[in-house]
């Protein structure tokens, strides 16, 4: 390790090492939170801040060391916040499946159990989307 | 007007995206982009029925609100997974009342509510007026509810007039 590390070599550092660290912080959330909900939150917000902060090192990188404009971090950012809570929607939605077919309990959980609508309404899992409303698409 | 630029939004999207996607500025990257974002939203215009009118200054106050919140609820939540047992958590089922009626909106309410941490939106009702949302610590669920529905479905309702 030389002497002449520059400034923006420990800037960049620390934003990496801050990114890793919030990676780090959602795979132990995934590890010791108690049911499948709670376990949900942990990976998606380590990928909303803790990738943030590496982008904002690899932006910081190139524009002070190599002297170089980047801009596909930003796109990067874009096309991740734009994924990053369908896939979370997606396994919540077989969650629900499983928790009504009793292949998965919510037992390890104090959240209680899925609230139930009022008037013969249900999730749109499980029922199809009422006539007239944002769901259908019956008319377009 | 309407048969060139059916959807101006989408088009400056397009043409932003393409340029920031080479990461260069020159005639040649404006110009294929321009092309791109005249030619896609000439063709797709038949799957864009109804869409939403936006104002675009409220957009970006918007966008700047979620981003601050994102990184202030993401300390929340690295302290509660750090620091609080599991005894003490309070996670909780929240049906949220939307007043949002078109698909985009919703869309982008539950994104929102996804992508802030703490929160992950789980399903829409059936008949469209409801919002499934699994909050991680939330001992007062009333209170989380009311803090959702003016922070964001508020600003939204401003947004998509």
């Amino acid at each position: 390790m030389s002497a002449d590390v520059s400034l923006a070599e420990w800037l960049v550092s620390a934003v990496i090492v801050l990114g890793g660290g919030f990676a780090l912080v959602g795979s132990w959330g995934l590890v010791r939170l108690p049911s499948l909900m709670e376990r949900l939150h942990g990976p998606t917000k380590a990928s909303t801040l803790g990738l943030g902060a590496m982008l904002v090192g690899s932006f910081l990188w190139f524009q002070l060391v190599e002297g170089v404009w980047t801009t596909h971090e930003l796109l990067i950012s874009v096309f991740l916040f734009v994924t990053a809570p369908i896939s979370a929607n997606m396994i919540a939605k077989v969650h629900l499946h499983r928790l009504r077919h009793g292949e998965a309990s919510e037992s390890g959980s104090s959240a209680g159990r899925v609230p139930s609508l009022p008037g013969g309404n249900d999730w749109a899992t499980h029922q199809a989307p009422h006539e007239g409303t944002p769901g259908d698409f019956a008319g377009d | 007007m309407n048969r060139l630029l059916p959807h101006p939004g989408l088009s400056v999207l397009l043409v932003v995206m393409w340029v920031v996607m080479v990461n260069d500025l020159t005639f040649g990257t404006l110009f294929l982009g321009l092309l791109v974002g005249v030619l896609v939203p000439m063709f797709t215009a038949p799957w864009w029925p109804g869409r939403p009118r936006v104002r675009f200054l409220p957009a970006i106050a918007y966008l700047a609100v979620v981003l601050g919140d994102i990184v202030v609820a993401n300390f929340q939540v690295a302290a509660i997974i750090l620091f609080k047992p599991n005894r003490d958590l309070k996670p909780a089922w929240l049906t949220i009342p939307l007043e949002l009626t078109s698909p985009e909106v919703i869309t982008v309410f539950a994104g929102t509510i996804s992508l802030t941490p703490g929160t992950v939106s789980t399903d829409v009702s059936a008949c469209g007026k409801f919002l499934l949302v699994h909050a991680l610590h939330a001992p007062d669920p009333a209170t989380e509810i009311a803090k959702v529905k003016s922070r964001y479905e508020a600003r939204l309702k401003g947004i998509f007039a």
